[in-house]
């Protein structure tokens, strides 16, 4: 698992320069508390210390979470997202290796539920609202709510590129028109083409050492692709490019990081692009029906309640084994 | 010999050999031991039955336990002595148990059991008598699953043996046993596999041998050259874990798929290991049972590591000081190879037949096994298992004892190599868990042909007793009715409705009937029983 935490950090680092030094701090929130949790609740469960958190799977789980999260929240937003997502998703369940939903995805929809007001405030990219708070202003306002005289919380946020496509759209606005907005950027999401490619670096290395099977990457951007391609051809005024669903949102970051994670996927070949795609499809489907702009933590845990059926009826056939009748 | 087609079979792992240690060592003869311990189960099947008394003095290759069954062997005195014990002692296995074992003090004479009868030319006899004799030898497979091998030197009754191959592959690290043999005695590795193929009347012969092996190669090839005999090859496989399994080289070399649950034969292949082609030879050449077995003493634990000529029942120890001893990294004693071999934790253990080879590993050679991790599904294991299983599942219903789900995923067919426990990341000992379910599905097997056969017995006595009673009410009744008739004819007018009511009797002698249906019984209980003992036999060989 640390290579895997490794290969976020392209993103990260992307992250940080397109919306500031913010997402850093509630990284290093969320790390602190997950082993911290991670520790008391191994403790309390009578588990050996060492083993368990060597293995990194808390911070990774923290790691996931922060990046998820819009990065101007406040302190206890992300603590009590870590918390959910270490004690209840997963010790509860028998900590690693038994828990049958993505920690880190379970806790991001138990605080966008709970808290959407504070879960939709993204900040704008590069200085599209001004200029992002710096490290220190960060800090004070995620612990303190105090931001510098003369700045508003409203102000240095703005609708995401999903948002914007979603409302434009209800609204009756044609496509062209959206995309010509400054949220879009080059590519069609200003700042988030280049945390996107980071994250992207990151999960071609992950594919080159076969860390992650590629079955789950391949299966969910065909299966968001594919229907966003055909739905585009169909009405072109009324949908987005299907480029744009892999530049928005947490498409690459779940494709590689969040759909990968072992425990909760299906294992064998044939049921990794069954979930993979099944992921895909069911944000795609919500992000263009849906109430919520994007998908990707929900698709995921829906799936993750499949895995168990997909391995089932997944099965390879043993060496020798003949085809059924 | 012209290029071959090779295949190549799923999953499998590549790592390193550590054959170095005794790749070009000569073969030493391991010294004659004071005691020897013989196992009274060394093979798959039947215990054997000894069928000698302490203070009885044997010979050399005098049998001292007679198989015990179809599928089973008998046992050889290794050399001459006196049997001073029949006791429960240590052996090897994988579960650290004692057997029974004949403990023969040596006298060092070394002396044989005369009446040795050595056939010259195979052809003069036919392939039955053949297998007779190489089961009177206690021939087993000694690639390492210790399978009668006259059974498996049967030609096909409905399906005719199309290639005998002889399994050179030796895939496991540190083992060097058939190489050693290939090496320094290529002309008796060639002269087993003709007498062999004629008990199979295989039609083609291939040895396959590991690309690791260039010098057995050569040499195997050179000896093959001479017979002039284009259906008789040498081929040289990759060298990738497991090739040396039975199912995984007979589909390198001919591409064929043996059915899932099924055995070699019924895709008309027969597979034998080098040492035990050996045995073959040295058992119909010069007449002499199974006493002696190649065995590698290797690992950094070791001060000299040496292939070793030995004599069955040698204790562990004796081989080990004979390799002057264990140096301070010592750290474990493994039975076998590392993948599937077994630790050993009593070094009086003797070598028995399946022995290849002894490891006397450091803690960095072979770590302790470490702290096992929970599973984090992965997958490696079912990237790496050679049949195509799904190790991890197997685990959780394994661990579940949910036998009948291990079933459906097909635990039959794992021929526990190790490959899964060997990529583990959380370093779960897979195969061990496999192991404990087969082992438990074999007798929830037993229990239910017990129950079977004792329901079946209930039913037969329920049903004797129900027509007994039938019977006998039968004849109350007639006695009744003849009763009635009797009165009836004191009493004119109402014999005619007496006998009328009376039903046709159908009488049943009450002396034989049941007897027929014991015997029924009998028969079918003795089938389940034949089933049983078939079943137990049915793992396969592998090398």
């Amino acid at each position: 698992m640390g290579r895997v935490i490794l290969a976020l950090l392209p993103g990260l680092a992307a992250y940080a320069w397109a919306f500031g030094p913010a997402v850093l701090i509630q990284v290093g929130l969320a790390v602190v508390v997950a082993v911290t949790a991670e520790a008391v609740l191994l403790r309390v469960r009578g588990r050996p210390l060492k083993p368990f958190l060597s293995d990194l799977s808390a911070v990774l789980t923290a790691l996931l979470l922060a990046l998820a999260i819009p990065p101007l929240v406040p302190w206890w937003l992300t603590v009590v997202g870590v918390l959910f997502a270490i004690i209840i998703a997963k010790h509860l369940y028998g900590g690693l290796g038994y828990n049958p939903f993505n920690p880190a995805m379970v806790g991001f929809v138990v605080l966008l539920i709970s808290f959407p007001v504070e879960m939709t405030r993204w900040p704008a990219a590069l200085g599209l609202a001004g200029t992002a708070p710096d490290l220190a202003e960060a800090a004070r306002w995620i612990f303190t709510g105090v931001l510098p005289t003369g700045q508003d919380i409203d102000a240095l946020s703005g609708a995401t590129p999903l948002d914007s496509i979603k409302t434009g759209l209800a609204q009756g606005s044609d496509y062209a028109t959206l995309a010509a907005s400054q949220v879009f950027g080059q590519l069609g999401g200003a700042g988030w083409e280049w945390v996107q490619a980071g994250f992207l670096a990151g999960g071609l290395y992950l594919l080159a050492t076969r860390t992650i099977a590629w079955q789950i990457p391949a299966g969910l951007l065909a299966g968001l692709l594919l229907p966003a391609l055909i739905a585009w051809l169909v009405a072109p005024g009324s949908q987005p490019l299907p480029w744009f669903h892999l530049v928005n949102g947490a498409t690459v970051l779940g494709a590689f990081f969040i759909a990968t994670d072992p425990v909760t996927a299906s294992t064998t070949p044939r049921g990794r692009l069954l979930f993979g795609a099944g992921i895909g499809l069911l944000t795609w489907v919500i992000r263009t029906f849906g109430g919520y702009p994007d998908a990707i933590a929900f698709a995921v845990l829906l799936m993750n309640m499949a895995a168990p059926l997909l391995d089932q009826v997944t099965r390879p056939r043993a060496f020798g084994e003949e085809a059924p009748e | 010999m012209g290029l071959m087609k090779l295949f190549r079979f799923p999953g499998g792992v590549h790592m390193p050999d550590h054959k170095q240690l005794t790749r070009d060592l000569p073969i030493d003869r391991a010294p004659l031991p004071g005691r020897l311990y013989h196992p009274i189960q060394q093979h798959i099947g039947e215990p054997a039955e000894p069928i000698v008394h302490i203070g009885e003095r044997v010979s050399k290759g005098q049998v001292i336990a007679r198989a015990g069954g179809f599928v089973s062997a008998p046992v050889h005195a290794a050399s001459s002595g006196t049997v001073v014990a029949i006791d429960r002692l240590p052996y090897p296995h994988p579960s650290g148990l004692q057997s029974r074992c004949i403990v023969v003090e040596t006298d060092g004479e070394d002396r044989w059991v005369p009446g040795l009868r050595p056939i010259a030319n195979e052809h003069k006899h036919d392939p039955g008598a053949l297998r007779a004799l190489i089961r009177e030898a206690g021939i087993v497979g000694l690639g390492g699953a210790g399978f009668p091998t006259f059974i498996k030197l049967h030609p096909g009754r409905e399906q005719a043996v199309e290639t005998l191959i002889v399994n050179g592959a030796e895939c496991e690290p540190y083992i060097t046993a058939d190489d050693a043999l290939m090496r320094t005695q290529p002309d008796w590795v060639v002269d087993g596999l003709k007498i062999m193929r004629h008990a199979l009347q295989a039609k083609e012969c291939i040895v396959g041998i590991e690309d690791n092996k260039q010098e057995a190669y050569e040499r195997m090839q050179a000896e093959v050259a001479k017979l002039n005999d284009p259906t008789i090859r040498v081929v040289k496989v990759p060298t990738h874990y497991p090739t040396g399994g039975e199912k995984q080289l007979i589909h390198v070399l001919t591409g064929k798929v043996v059915p899932s649950g099924g055995i070699p034969l019924q895709v008309g292949v027969i597979c034998h290991s080098v040492s035990t082609t050996v045995a073959v030879r040295r058992a119909i050449r010069l007449g002499q049972p199974l006493f002696e077995r190649i065995v590698t003493v290797t690992g950094q634990g070791i001060n000299r590591p040496r292939n070793l000529r030995v004599l069955l029942g040698t204790p562990v120890r004796d081989l080990i000081a004979f390799c002057d001893g264990l140096n301070d990294d010592f750290k474990r004693l493994i039975a076998g190879g590392p993948m599937m071999g077994y630790e050993l934790h009593d070094d009086r253990a003797p070598v028995v037949k399946a022995t290849n080879c002894l490891i006397a590993a450091t803690a960095a050679e072979l770590p302790e096994n470490r702290p096992e991790m929970p599973c984090i599904r992965c997958g490696e294991c079912a990237r790496h298992c050679p049949m195509q299983l799904l190790p991890q599942q197997l685990y959780w219903h394994s661990r579940a004892k949910a036998f009948d789900k291990v079933s459906d995923y097909r635990l039959v067919d794992c021929i526990e190599c190790g490959s899964c426990s060997y990529v583990c990341p959380s370093r779960i000992p897979l195969v061990h868990y496999f192991r404990f379910a087969k082992n438990r599905l074999q007798q929830q097997k037993i229990e239910r042909q017990h129950a079977d056969a004792a329901r079946e017995r209930a039913q037969t006595r329920e049903s004797r007793l129900a027509r007994q009673r039938a019977v006998k009410a039968e004849r109350t009744r007639k006695v009744k009715a003849a009763a009635a008739a009797k009165q009836a004819h004191d009493t004119p007018g109402s014999a005619a409705t007496a006998t009328a009511t009376a039903p046709p009797t159908h009488v049943v002698s009450s002396d034989t009937r049941p007897q027929t249906i014991d015997q029924e019984a009998r028969q079918r209980i003795a089938t389940a029983e034949r089933q049983r003992k078939a079943a137990a036999s049915g793992t396969s060989d592998q090398a």
